[in-house]
């Protein structure tokens, strides 16, 4: 379980902080999403996780053990991130490149560990790209690409994996399936962080949703607890309103024009 | 992308062993393939075997090491900055160690210890020049793009650096100064051999050691501090032995370009990917590029011989060209 106590994140010293005493929980067995207007900070939460910016105050645990506390190797093996972009300037093979999830488990001279190959063809197996074993990264399509850095994220193994924003540039369909692969990983108990922009969809597939705004926690709660049209209005400075859609039962943001 | 293929280490062996071959015995006095053989085996006269053995041989295994060094390198770097332009020379590396081997041969430093002094020029140059690019990115990320530019810069003032050395020395020196800077194996003795061959073994060893964690810097910053790696002494660790390798050869055969940059390329259009075998394939390339780069600037206008250097720069430049085209 992902939990980030009361922190607050400054890029300089001297700057003032992006995030501002943030609190939440990812437990085990949930999809927790985070969302948020751009650059309200959600990005820099998952950095923080990696120790890629430092912490003001306040403190990220896994497990109850602070991140800044655990070996990156061991954290690795805890915890996979799929990071919002990711360097494809030199191919892989797919298989190549899912194999990489394996890193932090590897031993002196990057000796493979046993299980390594069945952990990867279980994790393309999970994330349906199976079939795309063969290929070179720089032929796959937006989607192909998403769920291959998703399977990458799976042979890392753990049980905790957050998604920076998974499904930007990917159709309706792809953003799908990304959606039931995160809600069918936490129902087999992993702790699944979700940050996305995709408010319908983090709605319906949602157990607990954050809204940051200007880097600090404005709601909290189950779907219907945050999806509030006045509320989302304020935070997004536009004109919407919130609906629940019939055909899934969820509530629904629906935007208006705004008048000029 | 082509797929790898194991019967293509055995082609790239062969084609290597088969130059190494016309670079011993192709030359101002040209041997058959079996005057080599005998000259190997001491069945030869004696003035054949002061060519082969003392002369060309020691020659063909300088280049080869360079090429290994600069290759190796090459790749690291690349792969490290996840920039398909980069290599030691563009980077202001060579031009770091260049001042250093400079100002050790100025001193009259033993000739052994001259990588060392090269190396401490290159450390200061790829720290100026990440130090640089650093500055210029945003917090936490090193923009490759300034690093490149950057890196051209600390090359540009260690050019100045050297001028300014060579300022007030006669002009013999400047001569033999200006022929180095240009890159040569011309004077490759087994000693320079020997030493050389230390550099290129401990820094190609270590080199292969991180080559995992190498793989895992390609996929980014953020993504590779999420696989584990602490991602700035990583790419420290890569940098450093880069320069290292790059310095060596610096400090044996002066500046010798773009075979870093041209190398890594060649070894991808093989199928190539992880790092370990990009090691190896860049080696055996490198090797094979300089020693036909040293054999072409002999035989072109013999006896005179082009510097090396500019060889590899009239080949590289091209592909340089084309590759910043592709990136757009």
């Amino acid at each position: 379980m992902i939990a980030y106590e009361d922190v607050t994140i400054a890029y300089a010293a001297s700057a003032s902080p992006v995030v501002t005493g943030v609190s939440l929980r990812a437990e085990r067995g949930a999809v927790t999403a985070i969302v948020g207007p751009n650059g309200s900070g959600k990005s820099t939460l998952v950095r923080a996780l990696l120790g890629r910016v430092p912490l003001v105050s306040g403190r990220i645990t896994i497990d109850g053990t602070d991140v800044a506390e655990i070996p990156r190797r061991d954290l690795a093996r805890l915890c996979a991130v799929v990071t919002q972009r990711e360097d494809t300037t030199f191919a892989r093979n797919v298989a190549e490149y899912i194999a990489l999830g394996r890193y932090p488990h590897t031993g002196a001279w990057g000796s493979a560990a046993a299980g390594d190959s069945g952990a990867v063809s279980a994790a393309a197996r999970r994330a349906g790209v199976e079939s795309l074993l063969g290929r070179v990264t720089d032929e796959l399509s937006g989607g192909e690409w998403q769920r291959v850095r998703v399977a990458r994220a799976l042979a890392q193994g753990g049980d905790a994996l957050v998604l920076d924003e998974p499904t930007s540039f990917l159709d309706v369909g792809h953003e799908m399936q990304i959606f039931q692969l995160a809600s069918s990983l936490a129902e087999s108990g992993t702790a699944v962080l979700l940050v996305s922009h995709q408010l319908n969809l983090v709605a319906r597939f949602a157990t607990s949703m954050i809204l940051l705004h200007h880097g600090a926690v404005v709601a909290t709660g189950a779907p219907d607890a945050v999806m509030r049209g006045e509320l989302l209005e304020r935070v997004y400075d536009w004109p919407l309103v919130v609906t629940r859609d019939p055909a899934v039962n969820a509530p629904m943001l629906v935007p208006l024009r705004r008048s000029t | 992308m082509i797929v790898h293929r194991a019967w293509h280490w055995w082609i790239g062996t062969l084609v290597f062993g088969a130059v190494c071959v016309l670079g011993v015995a192709l030359g101002t006095v040209s041997l058959s393939p079996m005057q080599v053989l005998a000259a190997l085996t001491s069945h030869a006269p004696a003035a054949v075997h002061s060519i082969v053995v003392t002369l060309r041989l020691p020659r063909v295994v300088l280049a080869a090491l360079v090429g290994v060094a600069l290759g190796t390198s090459g790749t690291t770097l690349q792969a490290t900055l996840r920039n398909p332009l980069a290599e030691p020379y563009l980077l202001g590396v060579s031009g770091g160690a260049a001042v250093g081997a400079v100002a050790a041969m100025m001193l009259g430093v033993s000739s052994a210890l001259w990588p060392l002094l090269a190396f401490v020029g290159a450390g200061v140059a790829v720290l100026l020049a990440i130090g640089v690019a650093r500055g210029a990115g945003r917090s936490g990320h090193t923009d490759v793009r300034v690093l490149l530019m950057a890196g051209v810069v600390v090359g540009a003032f260690a050019n100045a650096l050297i001028m300014i050395l060579l300022a007030n020395v006669s002009p013999n020196t400047i001569r033999g100064a200006l022929w180095w800077m240009m890159g040569s194996v011309a004077d490759a003795t087994w000693y320079t051999v020997a030493w050389l061959g230390l550099y290129v073994a401990a820094g190609v060893a270590y080199l292969v050691a991180y080559a995992p964690e190498i793989d895992v810097l390609t996929l980014g910053e953020d993504s590779a501090a999420g696989l584990g790696v602490d991602v700035h002494r990583a790419t420290r660790r890569a940098f450093l032995a880069s320069a290292l390798l790059a310095a060596a050869t610096v400090a044996a055969a002066g500046l010798i370009g773009f075979v870093g940059l041209v190398v890594p390329h060649m070894a991808r259009a093989f199928g190539l990917s992880r790092q370990r075998a990009m090691l190896a394939g860049c080696a055996i390339i490198g090797a094979t590029l300089v020693v036909a780069s040293d054999l072409l600037a002999r035989v072109v206008i013999p006896p005179s011989e082009l510097p090396l250097g500019a060889v590899t720069a009239v080949l590289g430049v091209p592909f340089f060209l084309i590759q910043l085209r592709r990136m757009r």
